[in-house]
């Protein structure tokens, strides 16, 4: 294991008072496992995992839980309650990360050289100009492209030179805020591959973020799904895909065309995501769901067991019920 | 890459070359322009401002620059653009016949020593200050020097001079009322300290009323640099603070600054305006005030181009800085 969260919760602190983003996260990550989060635009899974780094600007903030990183040497560390300095250490070696727009990531009056060679001379790496030759000829570009500036590259070029930057210290978690959401179909495909081929080679975890469920399940091992702030089903992605237990997961499911089959019919998930600072007293889906009943709007519902996976849906009480 | 630098280059070069062409153009036009004979104008005027007759070299002096009414435009304008690429500006009326050249070469050290050195020391230090202010906005720093800042940016120069000058040369007598130098101590040992005490008071109040505009400018911009990516990728790299703050985030945020240091050190000889005439410093800004005042058109024209020229290299330097320090300038410039 190398991540384990318990009990996250990360609140926006605003004059009107904290608005939770993240509300009472939990779950693992296994060595070298690819965990995606896929939800809507405003579901808490960007906050989720800059809250993993401890990279929230400011006015997020964790205001409860841990995030117990478990490295390779050295005790496990609670991410969430180190200080900058003590967690500096850690950066880059043991965790990093790929944003979502490596143009806006990348700066822009440096040479990539020289943004690889400062964090590989901050973490003790000496022969900084035959790693970064290395690192970018991982990704497929060429060696002779680390003299170029970030707007001298393409869009396609950028990205991979971003992940080849991010395992430049060889870390054991990276994660990767919709990396591939700004390049195109094609691009996205050689990216996922790319990552995929690099995970087998070098065995790092990742945690994943994305609203395109159908990109998740080319990828990931295990798939979260965010609603409202809260994991509301956690499990196998293939299964996740196939047999959705909470019908968010199935209306998500349903808005994107699968990558790897004929396209049938796309539905949307009518309504909009639920405003976080007046959340239902229930379930937080209640209003939008197709399927929802009487205990819907009153209890809401934990997230459970079922089956193999985790699920925060009431249609399963009664399974469970029955299995009690 | 190379030859796209230098193709940006010499594109400016005659970019530049071509707009002081036109601005010593229109030196040599504008007076000419206004109606009737401004060369017979300004001769009666002196007539009858000294009350005895101007002679016929100061006569000389002034059509040549004026307009000879006699003499075709044509004619004129190249005499007028040859005399300017020999660096001979006519002679002086005021202070007949000394050249104009000589007047503006004796005041011009004044005023890049004192005004020159001013702008580059506010500059420094309202920059570096305005890093540290932006680094953490609303910090316990920003709170106090942004609020000053806006203060002295508010407060009209001259004011401070005239109070600077009143409390402590007049009341208190720390320093000299005014001029550059102790003028008993030309060329002898002591020289150099004078000209350094009779410094202290300008030079502090152009700092004083200068540094809180590049202090603020610096820091909104720093503001806004602080929530890019990259600065936070700088961060997540594990880079110590300071690295991510100069490398990353400052060394962005610059850019707009460099700008408008260029064009800052483009105006100090127009600047130095307020500074020489409250101050008595024998610099260029001085110069003009005692031409106005004493109505040497020759002498105004002279500070006019100076100022001119001045403000275009300062633009070029600054376009050539930037090519260099912001390279996708680089490529927009080809």
């Amino acid at each position: 294991m190398i991540l384990d969260v318990k009990g996250l919760n990360v609140d926006y602190i605003t004059a009107k008072g904290a608005v939770r983003a993240v509300n009472d996260v939990s779950f693992q990550l296994r060595r070298g496992e690819i965990l995606g989060v896929a939800g809507e635009s405003g579901c808490g899974k960007s906050t989720l995992i800059m809250a993993l780094i401890r990279l929230l600007r400011p006015p997020a903030a964790i205001t409860g839980g841990q995030v117990w990183l478990h490295p390779r040497e050295g005790e496990p560390v609670d991410i969430a309650s180190r200080t900058d300095r003590e967690l500096r250490r850690l950066r880059w070696r043991s965790m990093a990360v790929v944003l979502q727009s490596a143009m806006d990531a990348l700066n822009p009056v440096a040479r990539l050289s020289a943004q690889f060679a400062d964090v590989l001379k901050e973490h003790g790496y000496k022969n900084t100009e035959e790693r970064t030759a290395e690192l970018l000829e991982m990704v497929g570009i060429s060696p002779d492209r680390a003299r170029s500036y970030p707007h001298e590259m393409s869009g396609g070029m950028r990205q991979r030179a971003m992940i080849a930057l991010a395992l430049a210290c060889d870390p054991e978690l990276v994660v990767m805020d919709e990396p591939t959401t700004a390049v195109d179909v094609v691009m996205q495909r050689q990216i996922l591959a790319q990552i995929l081929e690099l995970r087998e080679r070098l065995g790092f975890s990742v945690v994943f973020v994305t609203h395109d469920l159908s990109l998740l399940v080319e990828l990931a091992d295990r798939i979260a799904i965010m609603y409202g702030g809260r994991i509301v089903e956690l499990g196998d992605a293939a299964e996740i895909y196939r047999a959705p237990r909470h019908p968010y997961t199935k209306g998500l499911r349903d808005s994107f065309p699968p990558l790897h089959a004929p396209v049938t019919r796309l539905n949307g998930i009518p309504g909009t995501p639920p405003d976080l600072r007046n959340l239902p007293i229930g379930c937080a889906f209640e209003p939008r769901c197709p399927r929802r009943f009487a205990d819907c709007a009153e209890r809401r519902p934990e997230l459970l067991t079922v089956g193999d996976a985790l699920a925060a849906c009431h249609l399963h009480d009664r399974e469970r019920t029955a299995h009690a | 890459m190379k030859q796209g630098r230098w193709r940006f280059l010499t594109k400016r070069v005659a970019f530049y070359l071509a707009t002081s062409w036109s601005a010593i153009t229109l030196n040599f036009l504008i007076p000419r322009l206004m109606p009737g004979d401004p060369s017979s104008v300004i001769v009666r005027q002196l007539q009858r401002q000294s009350g005895e007759s101007v002679s016929p070299e100061a006569v000389a002096a002034i059509q040549k620059l004026f307009g000879d009414p006699r003499a075709g435009l044509l004619q004129q304008y190249w005499d007028y653009l040859v005399s300017i690429a020999r660096l001979d500006f006519g002679l002086s009326v005021s202070r007949f016949p000394t050249p104009v050249g000589e007047l503006l070469a004796e005041g011009l050290p004044w005023t890049l020593m004192l005004v020159g050195a001013t702008t580059v020391v506010a500059f420094v230090l309202g920059t570096g200050l305005g890093i540290a202010a932006g680094w953490k906005p609303g910090g316990r720093l920003d709170g106090f020097l942004s609020p000053l800042s806006t203060f002295l940016t508010a407060v009209p120069y001259f004011w401070v001079a005239l109070i600077a000058l009143y409390v402590f040369g007049l009341v208190l007598g720390w320093f000299p009322l005014g001029g550059g130098y102790d003028p008993d101590l030309y060329g002898r040992p002591g020289f150099v300290g004078s000209v350094l005490e009779y410094m202290v008071m300008p030079a502090t109040t152009i700092v004083f009323s200068a540094f809180g505009g590049w202090l603020l400018g610096m820091r909104n911009m720093m503001i806004t640099t602080v929530s890019e990516d990259y600065v936070l990728l700088g961060k997540a790299k594990g880079l110590s603070a300071g690295r991510v703050m100069f490398r990353y985030a400052a060394r962005n945020a610059l850019l707009p600054s460099v700008t408008g240091f260029a064009m800052a050190i483009g105006g100090v000889l127009g600047g130095a305006l307020l500074t020489e005439i409250v101050f008595s410093y024998p610099g260029i800004g001085y110069l003009l005030y005692d031409a106005v005042s004493k109505r040497d058109y020759p002498l105004m024209q002279g500070v006019f181009l100076l100022t001119t020229l001045t403000v275009l290299l300062a633009n070029f330097v600054a376009d050539s800085v930037y090519v260099m320090i912001d390279p996708r300038t680089r490529e927009a410039g080809r």
